[in-house]
């Protein structure tokens, strides 16, 4: 049974670095109903950024995403302002063949930057070391720490929409792009910001990728789809609904991983369309869209 | 020199014309009033002028300069506010939040402060913690123009703000209008409703399927001659 | 019925000449294996069924409005199918093709019950999960190579029907009977998946697909069932898309699930053709398939750099000619090969000018 209840908390974790994966998309969406193809793709691209950081500085990995969080802001800022904010409008087709079409252009970019090779952020002692929760259990620290990171950054999000003036225009924009902007909101930048943002909290995401595993310029593709899954899963414009739908995929994964290895990927998305024909709105989906 | 002129403005909707050539003029501390039909331009007209609908620079001018090319945005900082037709108020925020995001743009310090509307409409101030959908139409639309006023704009442009409210609802919130007037902003009314219009009116103009077919003061003209201008003969 | 008063014309002037220069050059097509080389044969194999592949997805995505990331999922589902088919069911390949369409055309309803409960860009991501899931589970099944693969045995290749025939005839070689039953069979898919679409959007389902496109409200308060042409087509799609990957397979003589549901081979390369030639139209993805061939035959060494340029391209083109190149030059040009737009005519001679519909 403690194996079970184990493999259930290591579910539980994984879904924090889902999230995080998630958040970023969840965002995106829920200001300027944008999906962008792209996302995982640029989670990987944070994470060559912090590992370029790390090897031209010499510094610790986690002052290292602190580095890499405003030159991902600004590549999220000039991404939307100069390229996405072209695509937005009535028609579905340009934003989704744009964003396909730079998921294909950062992939091969960092291909020819970094080569095919594995990769991985050192974060030290910490990757191995561990709590013990009692009654025989032990969770890592370093997931652990993902999972508080991901309940921190939706805490923060939330405060920005709600407290700050920032996030006001933000919701503004969200509910009604038209009438914001007789507020004196520019759209265009104000969307621009929303994906710095975002890629700030990628940057987040990406830390704890490259430390919990290998990455290579191709798993892009692969975390897009678990984002999306959590997003969905948890109602679109719901943060916290998107931590749920993490934690969810999290836990299908490694309860798939549990009964048999080669399961694992195939049990989170089993799990997803399990929800998808159940609850098509999802779990906490926001009452006004 | 008007505050605000409108020249030779005109406007499409994709194929379609709906305003030819309208030049109107309102002075610093009137009110105006656009009367006419559904879909004699007046809506059309409001938009021009507030930037949601962009043109010639000249065919908008305020203050001396030319507005007309410029986006919604910046017409906002150069302090003019439009109360939507709809009302339009953000469904997923407070009654005030939707006030503080309507001087989001422009920090402008002048009469119109958060308290300031709340003492105008006193009804919104038990409510502002409540969400804007759960509020009467009135109520909505008394938080629509409080939410216009938050940048201290020099001029207010209303867009049938009487539509599908009761009368006597009517009746309070175009008390509010003396108000703002004595507040210092200059406000152009779009009615259907003529006899309130009259009644608030400084100068008047009739649209007729985009063009201006009448003028003047609200008493300069019998009921036959309004009556023409509004529906045509 | 008493007589309406007009007729509905589709056939333009030009597209009378185009009808009668496309029989000769389909005729030149039909003869190649006879006269060209193995290589150019084999290239045109290539351009036929990624032709048909866009022709599908152009159908679902620029007619319908369904942006499916995710065909690659009946791909290697009728790769799959032909693999099981012609090995465990001991059916002959020539006849395990059609048949792959008809199963991939039932495994389109559970999985369009599942994709079609999103909308817009989520359902383009729904359909990448579910080809994913596709892939996962052929990675499961042993018996067919499982995560590595498997080869098609040579009894299968060889025995395909009209190999033995040809060989007869002609007297040659196994390998090139081989090769031109395989070129026939993908230029018979290319043509008719081309007229099947081609009849598909001329037909009432063709208008009502065009009503959807354009406002899927307006066309149902006209009593378009939006939902069951949607099904309609995504099913259609799914069994010419189970037909060409059967196909593709069937040439190859090798699978593995990487390979059968890659994104890139079968989407990706898919949705450039069809951009680039023109989205919406059917010589789009004529002339789009022709770029591509020659960007794939004098770039395609340059590797990721070449991956780099089309993802520029699309992006390019997408933001800047939205249309295409093909749409592009129709519009400059007044050109149509394939008319669809459909025309009032008067019957009776009258002051009444032809109006366009």
């Amino acid at each position: 049974m403690t194996g079970l209840f184990d493999t259930i908390i290591q579910g539980v974790l994984l879904g924090g670095l889902y999230a995080l994966f998630a958040v970023g998309l969840s965002l995106i969406f829920g200001i300027m109903r944008l999906v962008n193809l792209a996302h995982g793709d640029l989670i990987v691209l944070a994470a060559f950024t912090i590992l370029a950081v790390v090897n031209a500085l010499g510094i610790d990995v986690f002052v290292a995403a602190l580095v890499a969080a405003p030159l991902m802001f600004a590549v999220g800022f000039l991404l939307q302002f100069l390229i996405l904010n072209r695509t937005l409008g009535r028609d579905i087709l340009p934003p989704l063949l744009v964003t396909f079409g730079l998921s294909i252009i950062i992939q091969n970019g960092l291909l020819e930057a970094f080569s095919a090779d594995s990769k991985r952020l050192s974060a030290g002692a910490l990757e191995t070391a561990s709590i013990s929760l009692g009654g025989g259990l032990a969770v890592g620290v370093m997931p652990l720490m993902v999972l508080l990171s991901a309940i921190a950054v939706i805490f923060a999000l939330n405060l920005l929409f709600y407290w700050l003036p920032l996030g006001r225009a933000f919701r503004a924009t969200s509910d009604d792009p038209e009438i914001a902007q007789l507020m004196g909101i520019d759209n265009r930048r104000i969307f621009a910001i929303a994906m710095g943002v975002a890629m700030v909290v990628t940057t987040i995401a990406a830390l704890y990728l490259g430390i919990r595993a290998n990455f290579d310029p191709s798993i892009g593709p692969a975390r897009l789809l678990y984002a999306f899954e959590a997003v969905i899963i948890g109602g679109l414009g719901s943060l916290w609904g998107t931590l749920a739908g993490g934690i969810i995929i999290g836990v299908a994964q490694t309860l798939g991983a549990h009964i048999n290895p080669e399961w694992q990927i195939l049990a989170g998305h089993l799990a997803f369309l399990a929800v998808l024909i159940l609850r098509p709105r999802g779990l906490f989906p926001r009452a006004v869209d | 020199m008007s505050l605000l002129e409108t020249r030779d403005l005109t406007a499409h909707y994709r194929d379609l014309q709906a305003l030819f050539g309208v030049n109107t003029r309102l002075e610093e501390g009137d009110t105006l009033a656009i009367i006419g039909a559904n879909g004699a331009g007046k809506s059309t007209y409001l938009k021009a002028i507030s930037g949601l609908i962009r043109g010639h620079p000249g065919s908008v001018v305020f203050d001396g300069e030319p507005i007309g090319a410029l986006p919604a945005a910046q017409i906002m900082r150069r302090g003019i506010a439009l109360v939507p037709e709809g009302r339009r108020l953000f469904p997923s925020m407070t009654v005030e939040e939707n006030l503080l995001v309507g001087k989001y743009g422009y920090e402008n310090p002048g009469a119109w402060t958060v308290d300031a509307v709340y003492s105008l409409f006193p009804r919104l101030k038990e409510r502002r913690h409540q969400p804007s959908t759960t509020l009467s139409g009135g109520e909505q639309q008394m938080v629509a123009i409080g939410r216009a006023l938050m940048s201290n704009p020099r001029v207010l442009l209303c867009d049938e703000i009487s539509l599908g409210l009761a009368p006597i609802i009517i009746r309070d919130i175009y008390q509010a209008l003396p108000k703002i007037k004595s507040a210092g902003t200059s406000v152009i009314i779009v009615e259907q409703d003529i006899q309130q219009a009259m009644k608030v009116a400084d100068r008047l103009y009739c649209f007729q399927e985009g063009r201006i077919s009448l003028a003047g003061g609200p008493t300069a003209f019998t009921r036959e001659e309004i009556h023409v201008a509004y529906f045509g003969s | 019925m008493a007589d309406p008063g007009y007729r509905i014309e589709i056939a333009s002037q030009a597209s009378r000449y185009v009808t009668f220069a496309g029989a000769i050059l389909l005729v030149a097509l039909f003869l190649v294996p006879f006269y060209a080389s193995r290589g150019l044969v084999q290239e045109l194999i290539f351009v036929f069924y990624m032709l048909a592949l866009a022709q599908l997805w152009n159908l679902l995505a620029g007619y319908a409005g369904l942006v499916s990331v995710g065909q690659q999922a009946f791909v290697g589902l009728g790769g799959y199918l032909l693999f099981a088919l012609t090995v465990f069911g001991e059916i002959n390949a020539l006849l395990a093709i059609p048949l792959a369409g008809v199963i991939a055309f039932v495994f389109a309803f559970p999985t369009a019950l599942v994709v079609f409960r999103l909308r817009g860009a989520y359902f383009a991501i729904g359909t990448w999960v579910v080809a994913e899931v596709y892939r996962l589970v052929a990675a499961q099944v042993k018996d067919l190579g499982g995560g590595t693969g498997t080869s098609l045995p040579v009894a299968v290749t060889n025995g395909v029907f009209g190999i033995e025939w040809l060989k007869a005839i002609f007297d040659m070689r196994t390998a090139l009977a081989r090769d031109m039953v395989m070129y026939w069979i993908a230029f018979a898919l290319a043509v008719g998946t081309l007229l099947v679409v081609y009849r598909i959007l001329r037909s009432r389902r063709g208008l009502a697909l065009a009503a959807i496109r354009d406002s899927e409200l307006a066309a149902e308060s006209v009593g378009v069932d939006g939902f069951r042409t949607k099904l309609w087509v995504y099913a259609v799609t799914a069994a010419g898309t189970g037909m060409i990957g059967a196909l593709i397979y069937l040439q190859t003589a090798r699978i593995s699930p990487d390979a059968a549901f890659s994104v890139l081979d079968w989407t990706a390369y898919v949705i450039f053709i069809v951009v680039i030639g023109g989205i919406g139209t059917i010589e789009g993805p004529i002339v789009g398939v022709i770029v591509f061939y020659l960007m794939q035959t004098y770039l395609a060494d340059f590797g990721t750099w070449y991956l780099i340029l089309l993802g520029a391209l699309a992006i390019v083109i997408m933001l800047f000619a939205p249309r295409g190149i093909w749409g592009y030059v129709a519009a400059r040009y007044n050109l149509v090969l394939f008319p669809l737009q459909r025309r009032l005519i008067a019957r009776k001679p009258s002051v009444h000018e032809t109006d366009k519909v």
